[in-house]
């Protein structure tokens, strides 16, 4: 059974399609690379899988979990909320722009939710966290507070916050995208070290280099569809569609 | 003098100190309400937090004091004085504290809330731990100015002829035909306010161990 899958996905704001028909399965320990152009669609598809987002049409489903199934009419019906709780509980995402909570420790910030969320007992959280942050390069800043790390530090704090929770799949929204490259280096070794573990996850990133690395399986999205998914050598170096062609040359592919 | 001063001035500590405790946590709810969803809650708080910000509070208090009397026909005692002037201040100090409330909690980055959503956290957890501790440290500011000028405005309460600080002063003036009694009253009033600049920096650099 995939960890999630996703059938069909709707979502328009205030007019404009964003998703159009969307489907998408991530298997267990499967790594999948997200790309395609700017508004093409990849963010908000990543929004509506982590339930910032409500979908208008399509179903959406955490293993055995049915988060949002369709109605009669096409349109989404949602799950009620200790469902939804229970799913928020099996994916973790990682923000583009972190969003570490500045007045938490990071130690505080990787066991807060584990404690008050899970109710997990505190000397196994603390455990978890202190590996979590021996495996990101962290030691030495638990009690350190986010506006003290550089970016790159600061986002691998949010790697590990997310990963406390043992999430069954990870998602990476644009992990990079606010890093210089030398810090981008540090974070994408950290992701790849997760990949190499069989972490399921779902990485939308501009890094082709990276996504050809990493991913099992790269999607091309443009335009609020699927425009093209394969593994990375033919997606990537071999790309069977125009459009994905001509993204992979503007962005010097 | 200096104890009929001193003795004003307990007064004026009673109507600041009544007025925090009333006023800072009724901010709260009134700030929650002026954002609600609903038009018509907004639309009232709005016109609540305006008027008590846009007439003067002296007349405030005259209306408070008053209205018992010539709406519900409610004889007045001697009290009276007193309890109006705590609640004219009380309401309309909470209309400034909701507004900066609001101010703070509207600061609060979007990615804070996702970020707590993803993990898990109600709604109310959210507030409690990751937003309402980042306002407290945003407002203070804000919040230390409201404080520093009710020091002031205690004086107001003279107007409907609480004895505080400013009224005994005024009445010193008059019967001894001599300025000091201001001068003292002026030097109370400020060295006051400054202990409560010593306090809110205390505050503000307990809080300063993080930015954003």
């Amino acid at each position: 059974m995939p960890v999630v899958s996703m059938k069909d996905a709707r979502k328009a704001f205030g007019g404009t399609e964003v998703l159009r028909g969307i489907s998408l399965e991530v298997e267990r320990g499967e790594a999948v690379a997200i790309i395609g152009p700017s508004g093409g669609g990849k963010s908000t598809l990543l929004r509506c899988m982590t339930l910032l987002e409500t979908l208008d049409g399509g179903a959406l489903s955490y293993g055995d979990l049915a988060v949002a199934t369709e109605g009669a009419s096409g349109r989404s019906v949602y799950a009620k909320g200790e469902e939804l709780k229970q799913a928020r509980g099996r994916f973790g995402l990682v923000f583009q722009n972190y969003n570490l909570f500045p007045h938490f420790t990071v130690m505080r910030n990787i066991t807060d939710a584990p404690l008050r969320v899970q109710k997990r007992p505190a000397g196994e959280v603390e455990q978890r966290a202190r590996e979590l942050i021996a495996k990101m390069g962290l030691e030495g800043c638990e009690d350190k507070v986010p506006c003290q790390l550089s970016g790159g530090q600061q986002q691998r704090v949010s790697i590990a916050r997310a990963l406390a929770m043992n999430p069954e799949i990870l998602y990476f929204d644009e992990p990079t995208s606010a890093l210089d490259p030398e810090l981008t280096a540090e974070v994408l070794r950290v992701i790849k070290g997760l990949a190499a573990e069989q972490m399921t996850m779902v990485v939308v990133t501009h890094e082709m280099n990276f996504a050809r690395e990493v991913a099992d399986r790269v999607v091309f999205m443009d335009g609020g569809v699927i425009v093209e998914e394969g593994p990375a050598e033919q997606v990537i170096d071999a790309p069977r569609e125009e459009r994905t062609r001509a993204f992979l040359t503007r962005v010097g592919e | 003098m200096v104890q009929m001063l001193g003795e004003g001035f307990l007064t004026s500590l009673q109507i600041f100190a009544f007025t925090l405790i009333g006023a800072l946590p009724l901010g709260v709810p009134v700030a929650l309400l002026r954002v609600s969803r609903f038009k018509v809650v907004r639309g009232i708080t709005r016109a609540y937090i305006s008027v008590m910000r846009g007439t003067p509070l002296m007349l405030q208090m005259f209306a408070i004091y008053f209205m018992p009397y010539y709406v519900f026909g409610i004889q007045l005692t001697t009290d009276s004085k007193w309890q109006a002037a705590i609640v004219a201040f009380i309401i309309n100090y909470a209309a400034y504290f909701a507004e900066i409330y609001r101010s703070g909690l509207q600061s609060i980055p979007r990615g804070q809330y996702e970020a707590a959503e993803v993990l898990g956290y109600s709604k109310a957890q959210t507030f409690l731990y990751i937003v309402l501790p980042q306002v407290v440290k945003r407002i203070m500011p804000a919040i230390g100015n409201e404080v520093i000028t009710l020091v002031k405005d205690t004086s107001l309460a003279f107007a409907i002829g609480v004895g505080e600080m400013f009224s005994t002063a005024k009445a010193l003036v008059a019967s001894q035909v001599s300025m000091v009694p201001f001068a003292i009253a002026a030097a109370i009033y400020w060295v006051f306010n400054f202990a409560v600049e010593l306090v809110l920096g205390r505050i503000e650099k307990m809080l300063s161990y993080y930015h954003d």
